[in-house]
């Protein structure tokens, strides 16, 4: 599976939907993701592709990394693997 | 109805290992935030907290009572012979059969907790100490208070969180209010400053990795702190009889429940235990003066405080102090109710209100006079101190100048 389709399957799980649901530019408010569920994502998000994403619930718009849609996620997730690797 | 006294105090904290010094550094705007130490703490993303440091538990306690003392309980026997050396009362005979111990405690012996399982997880042991569980439990503290001092009536520890030692003292204030103790020793007391208490709280993502700025436009959490808050609450008359100082009245609380989330807080919650607290001691708002906030310094907690008491206050909110003191004291999470107490206290008997130090940008969803960075001299007559806890179990005491 690549790494956009594991991402949407954490999102779908926590959104409660089917992956074939989420819509790359849904944000997390349009799929009914509020912060606790949030914060439940990005732990798995962490689990699954073994990283370390920088959040803090007080304050998610000014983290580095994007939680704006599904896309910016993906991305933020690619980048991470890529700077986290070896 | 009995009238409900203060006549002794205790704590350990960060801020110092009594009343004097902690009162001192809270007028002094001092920090007691700093990098933690214990064992793995560099496996931790947070590392910073209130730890209780220069303390050394052999002073206080022979080896055969450390076998069976967790820190918390170590904190809070410490806490508690001052309080009654302040009070000046000793217990038998009657008075003893009817006073008892009510103390706030949330996570119980963590330290203990976190010790063994590393003992039996990681280095593979397949024994522990015998006194493991005596040792753990959420009212060893309790207990051993009551030993110590031969308090034989209604003693038993509350567990709610953030909000434990506001409604155990709720408790206290209520069974010596209602006739049924003469004395009651209470307040509580935490030590989760360790590994596994600090990894769990790490996983909320609500811990700043620098600093707590209670009210503050740039705070980004809050951090953790440790220690314990003892008091006596005696009836008015039984105190007043023997000619004991009296530190402040207890006028009154509520305690309120949100019943709509497990984690954020919520306004209504918040008003309803401010307005009843209110109520119950029959005061008007215009009467309060300060109110040591819950003040965690997350956003969520913060701006929701500030709107509950621009509620219930509505013009005075303006006029009324507000500060907290977890910046300096950290948030000692059950104990941390009766820490900030003091500064209730300081505030009705000394006239010094404790300030909000780490205050750096006005945020207009909290905008109350903070009492920013420095403490400052202003006669009150009333004070109050609110707790908002995790699973929205909200209490609030009202302490009188005497």
């Amino acid at each position: 599976m690549s790494v956009q389709d594991r991402v949407i399957k954490i999102i779908a799980d926590q959104a409660m939907i089917e992956p074939s649901d989420v819509a790359l530019n849904d944000t997390m408010e349009d799929l009914g993701i509020d912060s606790m569920a949030l914060v439940e994502c990005i732990f798995a998000l962490e689990e699954e592709f073994d990283i370390e994403v920088p959040f803090n619930a007080n304050e998610p718009g000014k983290s580095d990394f994007d939680i704006s849609s599904v896309t910016s996620v993906i991305a933020g997730v690619e980048r991470l693997i890529a700077d986290q690797s070896g | 109805m009995k009238r409900v006294v203060i006549t002794g105090a205790g704590t350990v904290n960060a801020l110092g290992l009594n009343v004097p010094d902690t009162l001192e550094a809270m007028r002094e705007g001092r920090c007691g935030i700093g990098p933690l130490s214990f064992q793995d703490v560099e496996r931790l993303s947070i590392q910073i907290g209130a730890q209780v440091h220069e303390f050394d538990e052999t002073a206080h306690f022979n080896r055969q009572q450390l076998s069976l003392y967790d820190r918390f309980t170590q904190f809070t026997l410490i806490a508690a012979r001052e309080a009654l050396a302040q009070a000046g009362l000793e217990f038998s005979g009657e008075l003893a059969a009817r006073s008892g111990v009510v103390l706030g405690n949330s996570g119980g012996g963590m330290t203990t907790l976190d010790e063994n399982y590393r003992s039996v997880y990681e280095d593979g042991k397949n024994r522990v100490h015998p006194f493991v569980v005596p040792k753990l439990m959420n009212n060893a503290a309790a207990s051993h208070v009551s030993m110590e001092f031969n308090l034989k009536g209604p003693s038993f520890t509350v567990s709610t969180a953030c909000a434990s030692s506001n409604h155990a003292m709720s408790q206290a204030f209520q069974m010596v209010h209602g006739g049924l103790a003469p004395v009651m020793i209470t307040g509580g007391s935490e030590s989760m400053l360790c590994f596994g208490g600090v990894k769990a709280w790490e996983g909320l993502r609500v811990m700043s990795k620098d600093a707590c700025r209670p009210f503050s436009a740039n705070r980004n959490g809050m951090v953790q702190g440790e220690g314990a808050g003892v008091f006596v609450f005696e009836d008015h008359d039984h105190a007043t009889a023997r000619g004991a100082e009296i530190l402040a009245e207890v006028v009154g609380f509520a305690m309120t429940s949100d019943a709509s989330d497990i984690v954020m807080p919520s306004k209504n919650g918040a008003a309803r235990a401010i307005a009843g607290a209110l109520q119950d001691a029959k005061l008007n708002p215009e009467e309060v003066g300060y109110i040591n906030a819950h003040g965690t310094g997350t956003a969520a907690n913060d701006k929701t405080e500030c709107a509950a008491v621009a509620d219930v206050f509505r013009a005075h909110a303006d006029k009324l102090m507000i500060s907290s003191t977890k910046a300096m004291h950290g948030h000692c999470i059950g104990g941390t109710g009766a820490i900030e107490l003091l500064a209730c206290i300081m505030a009705v008997r000394d006239g010094v209100i404790a300030p909000t130090i780490g205050y750096e940008e006005p945020d207009p969803e909290c905008a109350l006079d903070v009492v920013p960075n420095v403490a400052r001299d202003a006669k009150v007559q009333v004070a109050l101190s609110n707790a908002f806890a995790f699973g929205g179990l909200n209490s609030v005491l009202a302490l009188r100048r005497v």
